[in-house]
Formats: structure tokens, C-alpha cells, sequence
């Protein structure tokens, strides 16, 4: 087997208008590799679906080139670009059988009766459909429908499949499910697969890299644990997980720690991510459960914060305080520290490392 | 065997869901029941009243009741014997009397031409007849035509309480006096040539009315509300004009010297004496038809196809079928629903179609349902009229049980 192209879908300074006036995508340069899972991550409107669309060949780029497999596939329709594709609303074909369903890729492309049917029973037990042939799309189940679009999209052996929020429409347990397990066929298909969403949950937990898109551009790509752990702009930090801010002004800049005088006039130490000068404005963001309550090891940053509202979760318990004028302090309290007593009005300590706290873009 | 189940108050349960299924069927019956009443009163009854005309002779029965029960020992194979003669003098005579026997004339006359003549003549001279002389005689002496066994014959039949002749009629065919059915003679045939221009028509206009609403019904779907709307109200405009306008305006454009002829004349297209007859022949009716019953093929085509998803031809591509082939395997397919209730809908409309027809068809352009307004009206024979009017109901009927039978009722879209 010859390795594994770094660069096997290329977008290349790609932008796309639908009206003239505006740009969705603007000068978008990615490389997806070989056998990678990426998923498109973004509100919505953000250009996510635009920018799957046009490698599907749905969408032409207004400007700049997409290559596929080192071709530039512009000026190729999609049917003749081989790529496989789930649509949001699974989009099978109401009048044919699951089986038909199939058939229908492998027909189009004059496959013979017999390979037909043996590459269909794989890929149905590979979804764990084996015995829906017969069935009708109506037929099914929300997440079996699901299963026989994904099943129809791979049953071609398509190098490249895209997924275009796939499990939108499906209930939450379910939704978790089926991210498992098109993790799994990804693993062992080895098959390079493009996925957008606008749930980060999914990305987190089904990505090789993550693309984070706002405003038609992308913002981070990276993989799922560097998303989160090290948000590069204040966009990505509020988009992934939960999020405390602070605004402040940079007082004092070294490396790897930053002095910032929040709007409230104290001092937090910080890790200067997209700061590099004094007297510039800042957002500081840090995650909820990076911060420690009643610290007792030494801390850069040490506060005494008042309880606003309590509320239960089941495995944790969220603690909404005001911490230096930020109303909206949220804390993250495991349900392991059950002897902690809370009351609505207490005064509670806390403290966090200067590492953990980023200082980003304002 | 089960425990009976209760409710909480102890009644049966099954008594109890009817009780309450009871009211809500009884509430839904009261909200229909108006339109129910309506319909019932000044449609139905009155429409299987009408068709009843069609083999109802019971009136002419009425009037010659005792000539047509003494006409049943007859054979008609000789001239009748005096039994029958004097009877009928005397009922006759009664007609005469009270004034009826004009309609006598005219009903007899449908059974054989020329009684018209037959029973007024007689009717005059009636008073002259001796009631102790031989009455065939003295018919005979009246007018010859009594003499002919076939005017006794049409005499015997046409006082029957019901028949089914008018049927045959319809088809062009007809009972002899000896019982056997025939071919009119053809120059007399006009019927069957009618019935299948009718659905000549009522086919072609259908197929018209699909290949020009399928693209615009597409279009229709898959446009930006603001522009489809603007295209529905285009396409529903017809909707909202007088027939009998748009019509008069299709005269007002297909005539020999109307607007489209004398717009291909300056263009030079057509020679000034050879302009095109676009109307009073098929092309004016089809023309016409189809575009007056275009709507009713585009609104249940689009209410289909509004609900096709776009992704489907999109995942059909994706997996490598060309556009058409995506379109004939999935798109088309999937509008058959609309497919055949626009046809059905346009195909019922159509052969019934009667004032278009009317205004320009011309003789060569007449339907079905002209034929039937011209019984009607001018020739008068109503029990025709309604026999045909019958066969184009039961014509009707059958399309509506092969649609049900082939696609379902279920299935039909009107927008």
C-alpha cells in the first residue's frame, strides 16, 4: 500500500458568494489527509455546509481550486467525482427498498448481479442491518434509516465520504450511539470521511482534526483534545465547551505568563496566548474545571467569589458566582464531593493556575 | 376467557369508548350534514331522477295502457286483429279528448319516423269513424301507412313501460321490429364517432396538459417562495376568469382573421389566403381545452413535487447517476402520484367538456357532451340525451375505479 497523501482533498484559496455581496467561505486553504476523519465545526451560516457542498460538487467556488486525490475537480460533476455522501434528512429513496437503496450506486456504476448482492450483505452487516432488504425507508427507524445511508454512502467504496450533520435529526441516546459506531467503521474502512457539525460533543468525540469555522473562515484546525485544552482565539474557546471570561488590559508581559488588570481593577496572572504587548485589551478565558475550590497548593491566582445559584446535574452540580465583577462565573462541582455545603449567598474561595487561564484576542 | 374491563366508574369499557366515540362521530355527521342534505336534495336525486329517463316510458305506458295490454297477445307477425284496432280508436280518442295526443305523436315518432304525421291526420278524422265498421279498414282508409305492419310494431313497442332502446342509440345501433339488433345505416351514424373523438380529445388534451404543466410544476417546486408565488398566480390566473371570457378570447385569437393569423401573416409565416383554421374544427377545442384545464394538472403535479426533497436527486448523483439518470429513476418515479391525479382530473373534466366544445369546435370539433345538449334542447328526445349522459357517468365511474384500483385514492394530491 502506498502512503498516505497528506494533502488528498486540497482547498486552494477557495471563496464562494451566493449573492455577490457577500462571501460564506472566504479564501479557505485546507488539506485533509489520507484516511483522516475531519469534521467541519461551526455555528450555523458559518460556511461549513457551503465548503462540503462545493467538494461535493453541489456548489462551484466563486473563486480558487478544490483538488481531489492531486486532481483539481472544479469543472467535475458529482456524479463523476466518486465521492460518497450522507445528507442531513438521510435522503434514501422513498419508493425503493432498502436493498434497492443499495443497488442503486452499484447498478449506476453496471456492477454485476452477484458482486451487487455480496458487497450489499457486507455493508448492511456492517451497519447491523442484515434482514432489512425488504424493508421500505418509511419502514424503519430514525437511527436505522440513518445506519442505511451511511451503508448506502460506503457500499460504492468511495475514497472520500462526506456527512452533512448526519445525526441531527436523531434522539441524544441514540445520537451517542451512532457517533460510536461510525467511529468504528471509519477505524476499520480506513476511508477518508469529511463531517460537519455544529455539535461539538460529536466533533470531540469522532475526530482525527477539527476544523472550527466562523464567519467563512476557519479559525482552528487541530485535533480534539488542542481544541479545547488550547484555544488559539477567543471564538474557538467560547465555541468549545464551557467558558469563563474575563476582560482586562495587559499590564506586564513575560514569557508564558502575562499580568492583566480586569475591568474590575484587579490582577490576573495569565499565559499570554495572542497577546504579545502591554497596554493591549484581552479577553482571558478558562475552562470551568480548571478551577479549584477552597485551594489549598500555591496558586497564582486566588479569589473569594459569592454563590448566586446552585444547580443540580446529576453527576455535578453547576455553582454560578460572581468572581471579580463577572456575574456569570460559572464552577463545575463533582458529585464525589457530596460534603461540600453550598448555600445561595456564601462566600467561597477559589483559585486557579496562570497556565490554565489564556489570554486571547479580544 | 378475560376479564371484562371497567372503568374507573364501573362502566364496560367498550360501552363506555362507544358512548364517547358516539358524540364525536354524531358532531362530525352534524358538520357534514348541511352539504350532505344539499347535495343529496338538488344533485343526487335529482341526476338518478333524469338518468331514470332513459328507459322510462311509463307516461306513453300511461296513455295507451289498455291498447299496449290487448298488443301483448299480439305477435306481430300479420296485421292485428280488431281487439287491438278498436282499442286503441278508443284510447285515441280519449287522447284526443283530453289533448295529449300530440305527445303520442312525438313519442311514437322516435320509434318510427313519419307517426308524427301518422296520428295527427288520424286524429282529425277520428270523428268520422264508425264504431260498427272494421276499424283496421278504416284506419287504412285514413292513411295508408296503416296498412304497413311496422307502424303497428313501433305501435306495440313504443308503449312499453321501460326499454332499453335509447342505449342502443347511443351506440348507433338499433332493434329491429323482429327483435334483431343492428348497425344503423351508416350515413345516419354519428354517435360512436362522437364518443371516441370524446376521448380522443379528452386523452390528447390530457397528455397536452402533462407535458406542458411537468416542467412549469417543477419549476414551481423548487423556486424561491417569492418567485413561485408570483408564477402560481400566473398559472392560476385562468382560474379567476369567466370560462365562457376565456373562451370568447381563444375566438377572439384563433380565428381566420384574428390575432394569431394576422400576427403569422405580417411575419410572412402564412400566405394571406391560406391562413391556418385553427378554429371551429379539433385544433380550436384542443387548443382551448388544454389550456383552460392546465391548472388542475399543475397544482396536484406541484403539491407532489414540493414535497420531493432536493437532496434525493442530490444523493442520487453523488453516488455517480447522471442527471437524467437520477431524474427517471427517482425523480419520476416519485411524481407518479401527482402524475395520475392531475391526469385523472384533467381526463374527467375533458370529457364532459361542453361550452369550449360548443363555442369552438364547430361541427368537426363537437363532443359528446354537445350531442347531449343538442337532445336536450333541440331535438328534444330526453330519454337519449340521458342514456348517453348514463354512459358517460358509468364511463367516468370506471376511470375513477381503475385509478383506484392501480394507484389508489389515497394517493391523490390536489394541491
Amino acid at each position: 500500500m502506498n502512503s498516505k497523501k497528506s494533502d488528498f482533498v486540497k482547498f486552494e484559496q477557495v471563496d464562494k458568494s451566493y449573492d455577490g455581496k457577500e462571501l460564506v467561505v472566504k479564501g479557505l486553504d485546507l488539506d485533509i489527509a489520507e484516511g483522516e476523519f475531519l469534521t467541519l465545526l461551526g455555528p450555523s451560516g458559518s460556511g461549513k455546509t457551503t465548503t462540503l457542498m462545493m467538494l461535493a460538487g453541489f456548489e462551484t467556488p466563486t473563486n480558487g481550486e478544490i483538488y481531489f486525490d492531486g486532481r483539481p475537480i472544479n469543472n467535475i460533476p458529482p456524479h463523476k467525482r466518486g465521492i460518497g455522501m450522507v445528507f442531513q434528512n438521510y435522503a434514501l429513496f422513498p419508493h425503493l427498498s432498502v436493498y434497492e437503496n443499495l443497488a442503486f450506486p452499484l447498478k449506476v456504476r453496471k456492477v454485476d448481479k452477484s458482486e451487487i448482492e455480496e458487497r450489499i450483505n457486507k455493508t448492511l452487516k456492517m451497519v447491523s442491518l442484515t434482514g432489512f432488504e425488504n424493508r421500505m425507508p418509511a419502514q424503519l427507524s430514525g437511527g436505522q434509516q440513518q445506519r442505511v445511508a451511511v451503508a448506502r454512502a460506503l457500499v460504492f467504496d468511495p475514497k472520500l465520504v462526506l456527512m452533512d450533520e448526519p445525526l441531527g435529526a436523531l434522539d441524544k441516546n441514540l445520537r451517542e450511539s451512532m457517533q460510536y459506531e461510525l467511529k468504528h467503521i471509519h477505524e476499520s474502512l480506513g476511508v477518508t470521511v469529511v463531517y460537519v457539525t455544529h455539535d461539538q460533543g460529536e466533533a470531540l468525540t469522532m475526530s482525527n482534526r477539527i476544523a472550527v469555522f466562523n464567519d467563512g473562515k476557519v479559525q482552528q484546525l487541530s485535533g480534539p483534545n488542542e481544541l479545547y485544552e488550547t484555544p488559539v482565539n477567543s471564538f474557538v474557546a467560547s465555541f468549545i465547551g464551557e467558558n469563563n471570561t474575563f476582560t482586562g488590559t495587559v499590564k506586564e508581559i513575560a514569557s508564558g505568563s502575562a499580568k492583566i488588570e480586569t475591568d474590575s481593577g484587579e490582577t490576573i496572572v495569565a499565559n499570554p496566548i495572542a497577546v504579545s504587548s502591554s497596554g493591549e485589551k484581552s479577553r482571558i478565558s478558562l475552562r470551568p474545571e480548571r478551577v479549584s475550590i477552597d485551594p489549598n497548593e500555591q496558586l497564582e491566582n486566588k479569589f473569594t467569589s459569592e454563590i448566586r445559584e446552585i444547580i443540580y446535574h446529576g453527576d455535578h452540580t453547576r455553582v454560578r458566582v460572581n468572581l471579580l465583577g463577572n456575574d456569570e462565573f460559572i464552577l463545575k462541582v463533582p458529585n464525589a464531593s457530596s460534603d461540600l455545603k453550598l448555600n445561595v449567598g456564601d462566600k467561597l474561595d477559589l483559585g486557579w493556575s496562570s497556565h490554565d487561564c489564556r489570554a486571547l484576542d479580544y | 376467557m378475560t376479564a371484562e374491563i371497567r372503568t374507573s366508574d364501573g362502566e364496560l369499557l367498550s360501552v363506555k369508548l362507544k358512548k364517547v366515540e358516539r358524540r364525536r362521530r354524531t358532531t362530525a355527521f352534524l358538520l357534514a350534514a348541511p352539504l350532505l342534505f344539499f347535495i343529496v336534495f338538488a344533485y343526487v336525486i335529482p341526476i338518478f331522477q333524469m338518468l331514470g329517463r332513459s328507459i322510462d316510458n311509463a307516461e306513453m305506458n300511461s296513455f295507451l295502457t289498455e291498447t299496449h295490454e290487448v298488443m301483448q297477445t299480439w305477435d306481430g307477425s300479420e296485421m292485428p286483429g280488431e281487439d287491438v284496432t278498436s282499442t286503441f280508436y278508443y284510447e285515441l280518442k280519449t287522447a284526443v279528448e283530453n289533448k295529449y295526443h300530440g305527445k303520442i305523436a312525438t313519442r311514437l315518432n322516435y320509434e318510427k319516423g313519419g307517426f308524427t304525421s301518422l296520428i295527427k291526420k288520424t286524429s282529425r278524422k277520428l270523428k268520422n269513424f264508425d264504431e260498427n265498421a272494421n276499424f283496421l279498414d278504416q284506419f287504412i282508409d285514413v292513411h295508408k301507412k296503416w296498412g304497413d305492419i311496422e307502424y303497428w310494431q313501433a305501435l306495440k313497442r313504443g308503449t312499453d313501460a321501460y326499454h332499453f332502446r335509447k342505449y342502443l342509440t347511443t351506440f348507433d345501433y338499433e332493434q329491429r321490429f323482429d327483435g334483431s339488433i343492428e348497425r344503423i345505416p351508416e350515413k345516419l351514424r354519428i354517435n360512436v364517432t362522437l364518443w371516441l373523438r370524446t376521448i380522443f380529445v379528452a386523452v390528447g388534451v390530457t397528455f397536452c396538459c402533462f407535458i406542458l404543466a411537468y416542467p412549469i410544476s417543477h419549476l414551481l417546486s423548487v423556486l424561491p417562495t417569492r418567485y413561485s408565488n408570483l408564477l402560481m398566480i400566473c398559472v392560476l390566473l385562468p382560474f379567476w376568469t369567466s370560462l365562457l371570457v376565456r373562451t370568447s378570447s381563444w375566438m377572439v385569437l384563433l380565428q381566420k382573421q384574428g390575432v394569431l393569423n394576422d400576427t403569422l401573416v405580417s411575419l410572412g409565416f402564412v400566405a394571406d389566403e391560406s391562413r391556418l383554421e385553427l378554429m371551429y374544427n379539433m385544433t380550436g377545442t384542443f387548443i382551448a381545452m388544454t389550456q383552460i384545464l392546465l391548472p388542475f394538472m399543475v397544482l396536484p403535479l406541484y403539491s407532489v413535487m414540493k414535497t420531493i426533497s432536493p437532496s434525493l436527486m442530490r444523493a442520487a448523483t453523488s453516488m455517480g447517476a447522471t442527471p437524467f439518470h437520477a431524474f427517471r429513476k427517482i425523480y419520476f418515479p416519485l411524481t407518479y402520484a401527482g402524475i395520475s391525479a392531475g391526469s385523472i382530473l384533467v381526463f374527467v373534466l375533458a370529457i364532459g367538456y361542453y361550452i369550449t366544445p360548443a363555442l369552438v369546435g364547430g361541427a368537426k370539433g363537437i363532443l359528446i357532451s354537445n350531442r347531449i345538449a343538442y337532445h336536450m334542447q333541440q331535438s328534444l328526445d330526453w330519454s337519449l340525451a340521458t342514456a348517453m349522459a348514463t354512459v358517460l357517468l358509468i364511463a367516468v365511474l370506471v376511470v375513477y375505479w381503475l385509478y383506484n384500483k392501480i394507484v389508489g385514492i389515497d394517493n391523490m394530491r390536489l394541491g
